[in-house]
């Protein structure tokens, strides 16, 4: 699990309703979420990222409704994996069930817009390419990890069954 | 062990500790028209066919209802025709149903020493009749909704000892407000909150806005032990037989955080989080545009009476509007039978059916840019209620009611004194 790509930084508490404001949740595609995504902070912001760019936040990162169209949304944008200083509970979980990888790092705070990371989740590290800086990432559990490797929990859930 | 460690322990068929993860059957599970759509498509992905109990199941319309456009219409009707397909006995139409976290302990669906999950943040409302419920995504609601079980993580315990009595005019809301601006908005994230000591003053449907505001502090769930005000509001309601379960005397916990109920002030929290607590009082001038008193945090029978009474024989500030939201039909029917409806409607103030609508940005009262509300919902968040340049005040129905005659934010006890109304 290994993710190359552009930072996007936002600041703390962003909660789901800057991630995917109310008015469209009237759809499950996550295409048509996406070219909404946060758009509670910025309407422009899903035009401006690229395919496997990298957002990063500061703390309680998802706090608020428990709308699964907020990772949802993210994926829809093209970001490979959240940073963040910490995630809020129901969203952490919302993220890991759809295969989103989402990271706590300590030091996200620190980590500049713009600049190209690598998140490396089995090393445990996340490099900044422009200035060669690491940053340690929060393991996770072996239980979630699981949940992770296997692209989310529907995934899981069926190899289990067939296991 | 903790109240919390003790229900999921009684699920667990073994003790647990905060911080292990544990699988468990689940006792209710509950979704909605905006969650229960995706719910829908993953619990078909994982190639379920039938929901473990259909007795064990509701899907409420209630956030984009009556449906307030063709796409909400549509994710309305996949609830409703899954709800069918699945004999659903929980499934609650519009205009016999009403807000889900008011309903479901109305309708006697959950109780104490339960688990349940819903898709819906508010879920842990239910922490107030003493069931260990929780929020959740779509996805895992999808798979409570197939296996009859799911995955938690035993959350540390945080207790919340309450001393005292509440002044008049401090209600449940304030309590919760109270607690938020301590530990703020992720202070209890992986967390329960466990509230003990003088419950006696602290009526139900106050514990209900109470429970119904733990997410907010980031916690998983805010439970209250299973005394006497929680039989009498099941007694007639329960659908099932169910477990007293209590925590243990010894019981540790993470932390222990005390309230002076007696110190308490109504309170507001200011835009855009709900930890940005202070006493209405001290707020100076704050016109507003906007009041909304409804919602899963107060749209209950004690917050429509409570409003009624200050806006009895009032009228409603020119410059604003002040919409009325009953949490239910039935209480909806109360309110119009009891003289509430007339209250409300001869102060100048919409009276609407059940729905989420304004809480959430929906419909049914959406703010300009530059416009301000004062509301008894629970998130105040940017953008919250309509515009990203509107702002929204969390308050109890005492202060929303006595704002809404004032035209400004204001404390209940500018109109009614500080005594006993």
């Amino acid at each position: 699990m290994i993710y190359e790509g552009r930072a996007w930084r936002v600041g703390d508490n962003i909660d789901t309703d800057l991630i995917i404001p109310a008015r469209y949740l009237v759809t499950t595609s996550q295409e048509e979420l996406g070219r909404h995504c946060l758009a509670g902070l910025d309407p422009e912001f899903a035009g401006k990222v690229g395919p496997g760019d990298i957002l990063v936040a500061g703390a309680n990162f998802g706090c608020g409704s428990s709308r699964e169209h907020a990772p949802l949304a993210i994926k829809g944008c093209g970001i490979a994996c959240v940073v963040a200083v910490s995630f809020a509970r129901i969203f952490f979980r919302n993220a890991i069930n759809l295969g989103l990888p989402v990271v706590e790092c300590r030091e996200a705070s620190r980590i500049p817009e713009g600049h190209r990371l690598r998140v490396d989740i089995e090393a445990g590290l996340i490099q900044d390419l422009a200035t060669r800086e690491t940053y340690g990432i929060t393991p996770y559990p072996t239980f979630i990890r699981d949940i992770l490797i296997h692209g989310g929990l529907v995934p899981w859930a069926k190899q289990r069954k067939e296991a | 062990m903790t109240l919390a460690e003790r229900i999921i322990a009684a699920h667990a068929g073994r003790p647990v500790e905060p911080g292990e993860f544990v699988e468990v059957p689940v006792d209710f599970v509950l979704a909605n028209d905006i969650t229960a759509p995706l719910a829908i498509q993953a619990f078909r992905a994982l190639g379920a066919k039938r929901v473990f109990d259909p007795a064990r199941v509701a899907l409420v319309p209630d956030h984009f209802t009556p449906s307030k456009d063709v796409k909400s219409a549509e994710q309305c009707r996949i609830m409703r025709e899954f709800a069918r397909e699945q004999r659903i006995a929980g499934y609650f139409e519009v205009g016999r149903g009403g807000i889900e976290h008011v309903l479901l302990p109305e309708a006697g669906l959950v109780l104490p020493g339960e688990i349940a999950v819903g898709a819906d943040s508010h879920t842990c409302t239910y922490g107030a009749l003493s069931a260990f419920a929780t929020g959740m995504g779509s996805t895992d609601i999808a798979y409570a909704l197939a296996k009859g079980k799911t995955w938690l993580r035993v959350p540390k315990t945080i207790r919340v000892e309450l001393r005292g009595e509440p002044p008049p005019w401090v209600m449940g809301k304030d309590v919760v407000l109270h607690l938020i601006g301590e530990v703020g908005v992720s202070g209890a994230n992986w967390c329960a909150l466990e509230f003990g000591g003088d419950l006696e003053g602290i009526p139900l449907d106050d514990r209900l806005a109470i429970a119904n505001m733990a997410v907010e502090a980031g916690a998983t769930t805010g439970l209250f032990p299973p005394d006497e005000a929680v039989l009498e509001y099941i007694a007639g309601r329960a659908r099932r037989p169910f477990t007293l379960l209590f925590p243990d005397p010894d019981a540790a916990y993470y932390e222990v955080i005390e309230i002076d109920l007696g110190e308490l002030r109504p309170l507001v929290a200011q835009p855009h989080l709900p930890e940005n607590v202070v006493p209405a009082e001290e707020l100076g001038e704050v016109r507003i545009d906007q009041v909304v008193i409804g919602s899963c945090t107060g749209g209950r029978w004690r917050d429509l009476l409570v409003a009624a009474e200050i806006l009895k024989g009032r009228k409603v500030h020119p410059e604003v509007r002040c919409l009325v939201i009953p949490g239910t039909q039935e209480l909806h029917l109360r309110a119009v039978r009891e003289g509430l409806a007339e209250v409300f409607l001869s102060a100048g103030a919409v009276l609407s059916t059940p729905t989420c609508g304004p809480c959430l940005g929906g419909h049914m009262g959406i703010l300009a840019a530059g416009e301000r509300a004062v509301s008894t919902t629970n998130r105040n968040f940017r953008g919250r209620m309509g515009h990203p340049e509107s702002e929204v005040y969390l308050a109890s129905p005492a202060v929303a009611a006595a704002s809404a005659v004032l035209g400004r934010i204001a404390s209940p006890e500018e109109l009614m004194g500080r005594g006993k109304g």
